[in-house]
C-alpha cells in the first residue's frame, strides 16, 4: 500500500501531523540494521521488493499502522521546495509519442512543410475565388491598379520626334506613325511602329525608341536616289543604288543630275548601271542613258543616236576597251550608228547609211540602194 | 515449436528489412534502466555477406546515432511486472533516442534478462544424401536434433548450432561443401518462460515498434565483455544487473551454457534501505558513493550522513560508519556470488580448460568486488567493460551497458540459429496446401 507523500513540510516546532508520526517514536531507537522492519516510509515513492530472506530472528512484517483521523490540510498547500529522491522522468503520452514518430517520418515532414501550406493557400484562394462577383471585382481592381501605374507621368509619351528626314518625308512619317499622343509608353508597340514606317519607299532604315522626357524618337536613314528609271509605261522613278524605288518624278528634268536607265529589270541591275556610268568617263558628256535589253545586258545610248551594245559579261571592261579605241581612233566622233561589243573577239560597227555609201564609193563598189 | 520457428523467421525477415532501411533500435530492457540505442547501418558491407566479423571488429558497418537511458519502472527480476509503466519507460527511451538521432525507427531488437533461462545441449545426426554437405543438409541435421522436454509454457529463445562433426572429424565451424557420410551437430538451446517473452512482445507492439529480434542479455553481454581469445578459449561472463545476475559460458566463440541468478544490485539497495531505514533512492545513492565489500580499519571512522527529511532532527541527523554499510552490502554480494558459484558447479565449469571469469554489469562496479569474487569463484577473475561501440556517448560505455553494447554487436552479426536454415521439405505437414488455402482466405 502506497501513501501519497505529504504535501507540506511540517514545521519543526509543531507537533507532527502526518500519519506515520504515531508510530515513529517506537522506531526512533538506535538503528539496528538487520532488525529493522520495512518501515512505512511515506516518502518513498516505491518500496523496493522486500527480500524474502529473514536475516535474523524477530523479523516480522508490520501491519500498516492505525491512522488517527487526519486533520484537514491547509487550503493552499505549498509545494515542497526540494525533493531528495531522483525525479522520475516524465514519459511521453501515447499520443505525443505517436505524433513525434509521425513527425519524424520523412514523407510526412515534407508534406507538412511544403504540401500543407500550399494546399491551405490553394484552398483559401479556391473558396474565395469561387464567387463570380468577387472574381470580377478582383479583376477590376487589378486592371485599375495597372492603369494607375501605366498612366503615371513618368511613363507618358507626349512628343514625336522624327530625325533624319526631309520635310516631305517627315510629314509622311508622322502620318504613318499614327499614334495619338500623349499616350502611355506601355501601350505603344514600337516594333509595329517601326514596321509601319519601314514600308515607306524613301526610308532605308528606321529606329524607333522612347527617350526620356516622354519623346518618341523615330530616327530615319533616307534612301539616296542614284538613278532615274524610266519604265516602259512611261512613269519615271528615282531608284537608289540597290534598285529600290525612292520616289516618283514627273519629268526627266526634275533631276537632270542623275543618269537615266530604261527597260524592264533595269532596277535589278542598278549597281551595274552605276558602274557603267562611272566607267564611261569621257563619254559622260554625251551619255543619254542606259537601256536594259531583254533584262540581260545593257545598251549605252549616246547623243546623235549612237548606241553602244555592251556584252552581258564584263560590260565595264568592254566599255573600257571602246573608250581606249575611241581615244586612239576617234571612233565615236565618226558617223557610226552602232558599236556592237557583244562578241568580245569581234567588235562590229554599223555605219550610218550615208557613210556606208560613201565608203563603198571610195572602194569603188556600186550598190543599188534606195534613198530611204 | 513450429509456431516459434515461424515467429523467429518472421523476426529474422524483419531484421533484414531494418538493415535494408538502415536504422534499427536496440532496446535493452533491464530491471533498473531501459536503454535505447539507434543503430544506423552504413558502408559497403551493409548489403552483402562478409566472412568473419569484418573490418574494425565488425563496426565499420554501423554507428550509434541516438542513445537514451531512462529509469525503468515496473520491472522485477528482468521481467515485466507492470506493463503500463514499462511501456511508458520504453516510450521515453525510444523517443529520446529518436530525438537525438532525428530519424524514426520502426524495428527494435530487444534483450532482457528474466524468464528463468535454462540451457539444454542437443545433438542430432543424419546420413548425407550425397557425399557433399549442402545447406539443406545443415537444416536437416539441425531439425534432426531431438527436442528436450523444456516444460510447458516455455519458449526457445536461442537455438544455436555450436559444433558440427562430419564422420569422425569434429570441431567444424562450417561443414558446407565438405565431404563425408554422416553429419552430426551439437546445438545449444536456451529456453525462457513464454509469458515473459509474450509480455515483452506485447509491450514493444504497444510502442508501435516491430520486433526484429530477441536475445538473452546474459548472452549479449558475454559477446561484448569477453575479448576474442576469451570467447575462443573458454570463459564465463557474469553480468551483474539490478534484478538478476546472468551467467553465460563461451567456448570456441559459441555460448554453450547460460543461467541466471535472480538477485542483483537492487537487492543490495533494498538491504541498505531496510537496514538503515532510509528511502530506496537514498540507499542507492549511498551504495554508489560509499559502497564497498572489503572493510578496513579506516572505514570504522568514516562516518556517512544518511540523512532523511522526516522533520525529526534525531532521525534526519543519523550517521553510519562505512564499515556498517559494508557489513550490510557484503553478505548480499557474497550470497549472489555463492549462487553464481553454485550455477557454475552445476554446469561443470570446473571441467573447462580455461576458467576465466569476467564480471560485468552495473552491480560489478562496487569497490573491491574483484577480490571478493576471486575468493568465491576462483582466481581468474577480472572486471570487464564492454567493447566500445562507435558513436556511443562516453558516459554510456561503462559496465552497466555491457548488454546494450553486446546487443549492438548481436544485431549486426547475429549468430546462426536453427531458424536461419530452411526446414527440409519432409518436415512440413502434409496439409500445407490446405494451410495455404486458409492463409489465403484469412488474408483476402
Amino acid at each position: 500500500m502506497r501513501e501519497p507523500p505529504p504535501l507540506t513540510a511540517p514545521p519543526l516546532h509543531a507537533p507532527p501531523r502526518h500519519a506515520g508520526a504515531a508510530v515513529r517514536p517506537a522506531l526512533s531507537e538506535p538503528v539496528q540494521p538487520s532488525l529493522a522492519a520495512p518501515a512505512p516510509d511515506l516518502r518513498a515513492q516505491r518500496v523496493a521488493p522486500s527480500v524474502q530472506k529473514p536475516v535474523a530472528a524477530g523479523w516480522t512484517r508490520h501491519a500498516a499502522p492505525e491512522r488517527p483521523p487526519e486533520p484537514q490540510p491547509e487550503p493552499a498547500p505549498k509545494p515542497r521546495q526540494s525533493r531528495p529522491a531522483r525525479r522520475r522522468e516524465v514519459a511521453p503520452s501515447r499520443l505525443a509519442y505517436r505524433m513525434e514518430r509521425l513527425w519524424l517520418t520523412p514523407m510526412f515532414r515534407v508534406a507538412m512543410r511544403y504540401g500543407m501550406p500550399v494546399l491551405l493557400v490553394a484552398l483559401v484562394l479556391a473558396v474565395w475565388l469561387g464567387n463570380d462577383a468577387r472574381r470580377a471585382a478582383m479583376a477590376n481592381q487589378i486592371a485599375e491598379w495597372r492603369l494607375a501605374i501605366e498612366t503615371r507621368p513618368e511613363f507618358m509619351v507626349s512628343m514625336l520626334a522624327v530625325e533624319g528626314a526631309d520635310p516631305a518625308l517627315d510629314a509622311a512619317v508622322r502620318q504613318v506613325v499614327g499614334i495619338e499622343l500623349p499616350q502611355s509608353s506601355f501601350h505603344i508597340d514600337l516594333d509595329a511602329t517601326r514596321a509601319r514606317v519601314a514600308t515607306l519607299d524613301a526610308v532605308k532604315d528606321v529606329q524607333v525608341a522612347v527617350r526620356s522626357g516622354g519623346v518618341l524618337a523615330v530616327t530615319i536613314t533616307e534612301r539616296e536616289p542614284a538613278l532615274i528609271w524610266r519604265q516602259d509605261s512611261g512613269t519615271m522613278a528615282l531608284i537608289d543604288g540597290d534598285g529600290k524605288r525612292v520616289a516618283l518624278i514627273l519629268e526627266r528634268a526634275d533631276r537632270a543630275d542623275l543618269p537615266l536607265v530604261a527597260g524592264d529589270g533595269a532596277n535589278r541591275a542598278a549597281a551595274e548601271a552605276l558602274a557603267l556610268v562611272k566607267a564611261s568617263g569621257p563619254l559622260q558628256k554625251r551619255l543619254r542613258g542606259l537601256v536594259r535589253i531583254g533584262e540581260r545586258r545593257w545598251d549605252m545610248v549616246l547623243d546623235r543616236d549612237q548606241r553602244i551594245q555592251l556584252p552581258q559579261d564584263n560590260p565595264v571592261s568592254a566599255l573600257g576597251r571602246l573608250i581606249a579605241l575611241d581615244q586612239a581612233e576617234d571612233l565615236l566622233a565618226r558617223d557610226v550608228k552602232t558599236v556592237d561589243l557583244r562578241l568580245k573577239t569581234r567588235p562590229t560597227l554599223r555605219l550610218a547609211p550615208q557613210a556606208l555609201a560613201q565608203m563603198r564609193r571610195a572602194q569603188g563598189l556600186e550598190t543599188a540602194e534606195s534613198d530611204l | 515449436m513450429t509456431d516459434l520457428y515461424h515467429t523467429q523467421r518472421a523476426m529474422r525477415n524483419m531484421r533484414r528489412a531494418a538493415m535494408q532501411r538502415g536504422v534499427v533500435a536496440i532496446l535493452d530492457i533491464g530491471t533498473s534502466k531501459i536503454a535505447c540505442f539507434i543503430l544506423r547501418f552504413e558502408g559497403a558491407e551493409r548489403l552483402r555477406e562478409v566472412d568473419g566479423v569484418g573490418s574494425m571488429a565488425g563496426q565499420s558497418q554501423f554507428r550509434v546515432i541516438g542513445a537514451k537511458i531512462t529509469q525503468a519502472h515496473g520491472m522485477r527480476y528482468g521481467e515485466i511486472s507492470r506493463m503500463a509503466e514499462v511501456e511508458s519507460a520504453v516510450r521515453t527511451a525510444v523517443q529520446g533516442a529518436q530525438k537525438m538521432a532525428n530519424v524514426r525507427v520502426d524495428h527494435a531488437i530487444v534483450c532482457f534478462s528474466g524468464g528463468n533461462p535454462r540451457s539444454y545441449g542437443l545433438a542430432g545426426e543424419v546420413e548425407l544424401m550425397d557425399s557433399v554437405v549442402t545447406e539443406g543438409d545443415v537444416g536437416r541435421v539441425l531439425a534432426a536434433c531431438e527436442m528436450p522436454d523444456i516444460g510447458t509454457g516455455r519458449e526457445v529463445l536461442h537455438a544455436q548450432p555450436v559444433n558440427f562433426a562430419l564422420d569422425h572429424r569434429t570441431g567444424l565451424g562450417d561443414p558446407r561443401g565438405q565431404i563425408g557420410n554422416r553429419l552430426s551437430c551439437d546445438m545449444h538451446l536456451l529456453s525462457v518462460d513464454a509469458v515473459v517473452v509474450q509480455n515483452i512482445l506485447h509491450c514493444i507492439k504497444r510502442c508501435d515498434l516491430e520486433l526484429a529480434g530477441v536475445a538473452s542479455s546474459a548472452y549479449v553481454s558475454g559477446l561484448s565483455s569477453l575479448v576474442e581469445d576469451e570467447q575462443e578459449l573458454g570463459a564465463a561472463c557474469v553480468d551483474m544487473g539490478a534484478g538478476t545476475t546472468g551467467i553465460s559460458i563461451f567456448i570456441k566463440k559459441h555460448m554453450i551454457y547460460s543461467d541466471c541468478v535472480r538477485m542483483g544490485g537492487d537487492h543490495v539497495t533494498s538491504d541498505i534501505a531496510m537496514g538503515l531505514q532510509i528511502s530506496t533512492a537514498k540507499a542507492e545513492e549511498i551504495k554508489a558513493k560509499h559502497g564497498g565489500v572489503v572493510a578496513t580499519g579506516m572505514d570504522d571512522r568514516d562516518m556517512i550522513e544518511i540523512g532523511g527529511d522526516s522533520g525529526d532532527w534525531e532521525k534526519d541527523r543519523r550517521q553510519v560508519s562505512r564499515a556498517d554499510l559494508i557489513a550490510i552490502i557484503r553478505p548480499r554480494v557474497e550470497e549472489i556470488l555463492e549462487e553464481v558459484r553454485a550455477r557454475f558447479d552445476a554446469a561443470g565449469f570446473d571441467y573447462l580448460r580455461s576458467q576465466q571469469i569476467v564480471l560485468t554489469g552495473g552491480a560489478s562496479q562496487i569497490i573491491g568486488l574483484d577480490g571478493l569474487a576471486a575468493r568465491i569463484l576462483g582466481q581468474r577473475v577480472r572486471l570487464g567493460r564492454p567493447m566500445r561501440i562507435r558513436g556511443v556517448p562516453a558516459d554510456r560505455t561503462g559496465p552497466s551497458f555491457a548488454a546494450t553494447s553486446g546487443l549492438c554487436l548481436f544485431a549486426t552479426h547475429p549468430q546462426d540459429e536453427w531458424w536461419d536454415f530452411d526446414v527440409p521439405a519432409e518436415r512440413y505437414p502434409a496439409r500445407s496446401l490446405r494451410r495455404a488455402m486458409r492463409w489465403f482466405r484469412d488474408n483476402w
